[in-house]
């Protein structure tokens, strides 16, 4: 079975994952330099975390941050979930090429195109309407929900699809109503794609500098906005500690929500057995 | 299975269509609308107001005056530096796609036949670093590629060079930074494809005596094309339009689209101008963007 293009292909596994890896382990050593230099090393220190935590302009961004990523990935998911019934349940619409077509497109329209036609959008909806009055979080907000809902209805749509509906159809039988089954039955069963949905929208919220700068507005300074704005003008250690705080929350999250759905996945095969 | 098709068939008119108009309102409202109105202010004429463009549509005495500006496509026609701008995007997209093909393939290929206890932490070895911040990671690569960065620092502590190469601000760097970025998106969908190969046909080649190169060649590269399909498009199609990487990796002589046109609109503040190079922009994209909706579609089914 083992061959030699077998053993190829896993040294370009692990010298593809080195390339991964390599980049952000050095990040996260020279967030603990000492020196200002951000290239020689001058002894332990983790003072650049100290200063981190002290600018509050800092500070304040990741507290949007954090607050637009939770309404996003929550409005993301719950459009989702209605999208990925359509894509997979409800076969026959008129337009429905359209709908599949706008679903899918925004996975890899180029994100300087989103940007600007959202912030046109919003500029002639307040010309027309008066709605939004100004642009800040809530326009981010919007735009963010709209390309994260395309990222969510591909992992939930992908589950609904493997779903077993023996169960949802025993409970139809039963007289159970059509949404009573689908909160009943369908829902937990596509929870642990829900809960990685959830959890990938939150993390493409938080992620997005491009975007967010085309629809954002005065006093509504995200973190990736302003971690850009002073990246352009050089490596600092100060963003080394906060890229290292990102990376540290970042894995912890994702191995969490891989070993719960792993849990998840497990017992329900158990039970199924 | 044909049971409950006819039952959902009976139960569903009263919600198919309020379960259809909710994702489908918002997708028209703020994915199709916005695209109309960057086509109608490609048309309209720059002004010096908020905002920054004239109204196309007047109406005064009567009388509907609907003014459609060509100015701004030919001014992009004239220009070489667009024309250039363009061609350098898709090239660069085309190489960066290339080399994730090349790295990427033996990669997805050593996960789908992984152990299968093993594929899964494989492929969250794979994935775990596109969930971190894509910001971030590029800015990883301007701390090593730097003058007095690690690489340069390495070399020539080593007496390889004597003086630091140039690497930052160079279409090398972009490329890295490219590579680095999206790599697990062309990872994934080949991964997804691989893994569902029957081993029947690798089997029964190599009992007719084929070596691995050969049922390599013959069955899983073909077999393998609707995933190549998906994760070159993954990659190409928003590398055409990237702004962060040329911005912070590459120099003044990068010049992508996305640059540009995130020049135009926020330093010289001309909106007509920048619609009508996102225009150009998804006029190019939208053979490679249905190419992937159509695979993807394949694939899903």
């Amino acid at each position: 079975m083992q061959g030699q293009k077998f053993s190829f292909a896993n040294l370009m596994f692990w010298v593809g994952i080195a390339f991964l890896y390599l980049p952000m382990l050095v990040l996260i050593v020279y967030s603990f330099n000492e020196s200002k230099m951000v290239t020689v090393w001058a002894g332990f220190s983790a003072k650049w975390y100290g200063e981190l935590f002290h600018d509050a302009q800092l500070m304040s961004a990741v507290g949007r941050s954090l607050e637009v990523a939770f309404y996003s990935a929550t409005s993301a998911v719950v459009l989702a979930i209605f999208a990925s019934v359509v894509m997979v349940r409800i076969k026959q619409f008129k337009t429905r090429t359209l709908f599949t077509s706008s679903i899918t497109a925004p996975l890899v329209m180029p994100d300087v195109i989103i940007g600007l036609s959202m912030l046109l959008l919003f500029v002639a909806l307040q010309q027309a309407i008066g709605w939004p009055e100004h642009r800040g979080l809530m326009t981010v907000w919007i735009a963010h929900t709209t390309f994260c809902m395309a990222y969510s209805t591909v992992v939930i749509s992908s589950r609904l699809v493997e779903m077993d509906r023996s169960i949802e159809e025993a409970a139809l039988d039963l007289g159970a109503s059509q949404i009573k089954a689908f909160v009943q039955i369908t829902l937990p069963v596509i929870s642990p794609a829900i809960i990685s949905a959830w959890l990938l929208s939150f993390t493409l919220s938080l992620d997005d500098v491009v975007i967010a700068s085309f629809v954002t507005g005065p006093g509504a300074t995200t973190l990736p906005i302003e971690v850009f704005s002073s990246v352009r003008l050089g490596v600092t250690p100060k963003i080394n500690a906060l890229a290292t705080l990102i990376i540290g929350v970042v894995s912890l999250v994702a191995f969490v929500s891989w070993y719960v759905s792993k849990r998840m996945n497990d017992k329900l095969k158990a039970t199924a057995a | 299975m044909k049971g409950l098709t006819a039952r959902l068939k009976e139960k569903l008119p009263k919600g198919k269509h309020s379960i259809i108009s909710l994702p489908y309102v918002w997708l028209l409202v703020f994915f199709v609308l916005p695209f109309i109105f960057v086509a109608k202010i490609s048309f309209s004429e720059a002004d010096l107001a908020i905002p920054p463009y004239m109204p196309m549509f007047e109406w005064s005495d009567n009388l509907l005056n609907i003014k459609i500006n060509l100015g701004n496509y030919l001014w992009l026609a004239e220009d070489p530096l667009y024309w250039e701008a363009y061609a350098n995007s898709i090239k660069m997209a085309f190489w960066s796609t290339l080399l994730c093909l090349l790295i990427g393939y033996p990669m997805a290929y050593a996960i789908a036949k992984a152990p299968k206890e093993k594929q899964a932490v494989w492929l969250l070895l794979v994935l775990l670093p596109s969930w971190t911040s894509f910001l971030i990671r590029v800015y990883a690569w301007m701390g090593l590629l730097k003058d007095s960065g690690l690489i340069n620092g390495a070399l020539m502590g080593i007496g390889i060079i004597d003086e630091p190469i140039q690497m930052i601000n160079t279409n090398f760097a972009v490329y890295i930074g490219v590579v680095y970025s999206y790599l697990p998106f062309m990872v994934l969908p080949l991964y997804a494809n691989l893994v569902k190969h029957d081993n029947s046909l690798l089997e029964a080649a190599s009992d007719l005596g084929a070596i691995k190169a050969v049922s390599f060649f013959r069955i899983t590269l073909p077999l393998s094309f609707n995933g190549i399909v998906a994760g070159s498009m993954l990659v190409f199609i928003p590398v055409v339009g990237e702004y962060v990487i040329p911005e912070l990796l590459g120099g003044s002589d990068t010049i992508m689209i996305g640059k540009i046109l995130w020049q135009e609109f926020f330093n010289n503040r001309d909106w007509p101008v920048a619609s009508a190079l996102a225009v150009i922009m998804i006029m190019i994209l939208i053979i490679p963007i249905s190419l992937f909706h159509h695979f993807q579609h394949k694939e899903s089914r």
